[in-house]
């Protein structure tokens, strides 16, 4: 199959908005009445049929990424129905649940900091300015467990670049939206909202790191971070941030919402280390979900050949 | 029909049934590939729950004989008690078999490094000798005195299982089912208080 240059895919396209808003309200019934028959006692044994019929119809034509990865594809119901999005609910099927709630137009995200050009960027812009692509990469979440998902997205460091971040720019800060009205569990104090993340500026700059717009081909369900996330496969998951609202560039290492809620457990880092177990388990192995039993975790969660060189003569168990 | 035969012939056999249904339920969905995404998950914290309720539904055998005066309801401790280390026992084996295939070095590794999987083996460890001296003859052997001492154990070792959640649960911020368990065991226990029985205790 002939893989398409970026500037072949022309903005027409890609699905025009109010096509795929309704592409993901079908979706997310139909998702709906999946569940319903799962609870049943007869799962319907098309499921995979179901699925194939939903999936690539928002970005059928996409570039295949040269970090597509080959490990067999976590399905789309695992993938939107087990979620940790603690804004909806802390249950996995919370985030599926509830999250219909989210307004995700208009939405725009607001790039400020140590850059030249700060400023607000719509998330219409963002699908027109930038190249999409599939990106096929491991997602390992700090408790034990691991997925393989298709992203729709593009590299953050092509929004970075045109924000034209200074020589102070050393760090990356990320928000989420915060909003108590759509988000019920921000009405609790669990953790301290908004949620935020951050990575180093060579980490952000990093071409594996991405911002995504979707996954299987379909704009992201909201319970996947819609409309925009951030994918850092070689970290554990927690640091994926999900529907940003706002990116700071800033000088100062920033406080993760999990460092503050657990700092002896979550570090800013929290690359995917085998070496280095959480304080109530061992990270040696995760369950791939769809298997039974557990695998062996891999270094920098399998992306070491990409990412080690950023980490040389670090101590990556005391910065964890 | 007597109390006690009613209790015997009816009451017990029909709590038993009730008692194996969250096992039931489990083989069902597993057979129904409707456990969730991440079946060993729901497994384990469905088996570590039930362990959890039977003990407090044991536990609640005296202060309701006390209360009620119903002296028969001591017929139906030893039942829950063995249900309690029933799914104990099937919540310790779906962890060595599937948490950790088995390695006995990993398991061993689990239980020295982190705190709350030796604070639930050990209230595991505590659940045996009370499963194996259940018996009427054991009773016997032990003398009731002995007997009473040795299974007043089922108040540490449930305090301990609840709190192994707990450990787990700070890992995800969200403590609030463990804290509710935490809060009807120390209910459970300050019934047994004396002042307290003595007022509560049917005449």
């Amino acid at each position: 199959m002939l893989i398409k240059r970026p500037d072949d895919i022309r903005s027409s396209d890609i699905t025009s908005e109010s096509i795929y808003k309704e592409r993901r309200r079908f979706m997310q019934g139909a998702i709906g009445a999946g569940l319903v028959a799962g609870i049943g006692l007869n799962i319907p044994s098309d499921a995979t049929a179901k699925e194939k019929a939903i999936i690539n119809q928002d970005f059928p034509k996409l570039p295949k990424s040269a970090f597509n990865i080959s490990d067999e594809l976590t399905t789309y119901k695992d993938i939107t129905t087990y979620n940790n999005f603690y804004e909806f609910g802390t249950d996995k099927s919370d985030p599926a649940r509830y999250a219909h709630t989210l307004q995700t137009r208009p939405w725009s995200i607001r790039v400020e900091g140590e850059v030249e050009n700060a400023g607000n960027i719509d998330i219409e812009e963002v699908l027109k300015l930038f190249t999409l692509e599939e990106r096929i990469y491991r997602l390992r979440c700090v408790e034990g467990w691991s997925m393989v998902i298709p992203w729709v997205g593009f590299p953050l460091q092509a929004l970075l670049k045109r924000f034209k971040p200074t020589s102070k720019a050393k760090y990356v800060m990320f928000v989420t939206k915060n909003d108590p009205k759509q988000m019920p569990g921000v009405r609790n104090t669990l953790l301290h909202w908004p949620y935020v993340e951050g990575l180093r500026i060579d980490e952000a700059m990093n071409p594996l790191t991405l911002l995504a717009v979707g996954l299987y081909g379909n704009v992201l369900p909201n319970q996947n971070g819609a409309p925009l996330r951030l994918v850092v496969p070689w970290k554990y998951g927690f640091k994926s941030i999900k529907s940003i609202v706002e990116i700071r560039l800033v000088e100062k290492p920033p406080i993760t919402t999990w460092m503050r809620a657990a700092p002896s457990e979550y570090g800013f880092y929290s690359n995917v280390n085998p070496e280095v177990s959480h304080p109530r388990w061992s990270q040696k192995r995760e369950r791939r979900i769809g298997h039974f039993f557990k695998q062996d975790t891999l270094m920098f969660n399998g992306y070491g050949e990409q990412v080690a060189d950023l980490y040389t003569g670090m101590n990556l168990t005391k910065n964890f | 029909m007597n109390a006690i035969r009613f209790i015997d012939q009816v009451l017990k056999p029909i709590l038993f049934l009730l008692s194996l249904l969250p096992l039931a339920l489990l083989i069902g969905q597993f057979l129904t590939d409707t456990l969730g995404t991440n079946p060993v998950e729901t497994l384990t914290s469905t088996t570590g729950e039930w362990t959890l309720h039977f003990l407090i539904i044991t536990l609640c055998i005296t202060p309701l004989r006390k209360i009620s005066g119903w002296h028969g309801l001591i017929k139906l401790r030893r039942m829950f008690g063995l249900f309690s280390f029933f799914y104990a026992f099937l919540h310790v084996l779906i962890y060595t078999v599937f948490e950790h295939s088995l390695d006995l070095f990993a398991i061993i590794e689990d239980i020295i490094e982190r705190p709350f999987i030796l604070l639930g083996f050990v209230s595991f460890l505590m659940l045996i000798p009370l499963a194996l001296t259940s018996t009427n003859k054991m009773v016997k052997r032990l003398g009731g005195h002995t007997w009473q001492q040795l299974h007043r154990l089922i108040y540490p070792l449930t305090i301990g299982g609840a709190l192994h959640f707990l450990w787990l649960a700070q890992s995800k911020v969200d403590v609030r089912s463990p804290l509710v368990y935490l809060i009807i065991i120390s209910v459970l226990l300050i019934l047994r208080y004396p002042p307290i029985i003595q007022k509560l205790t049917k005449r």
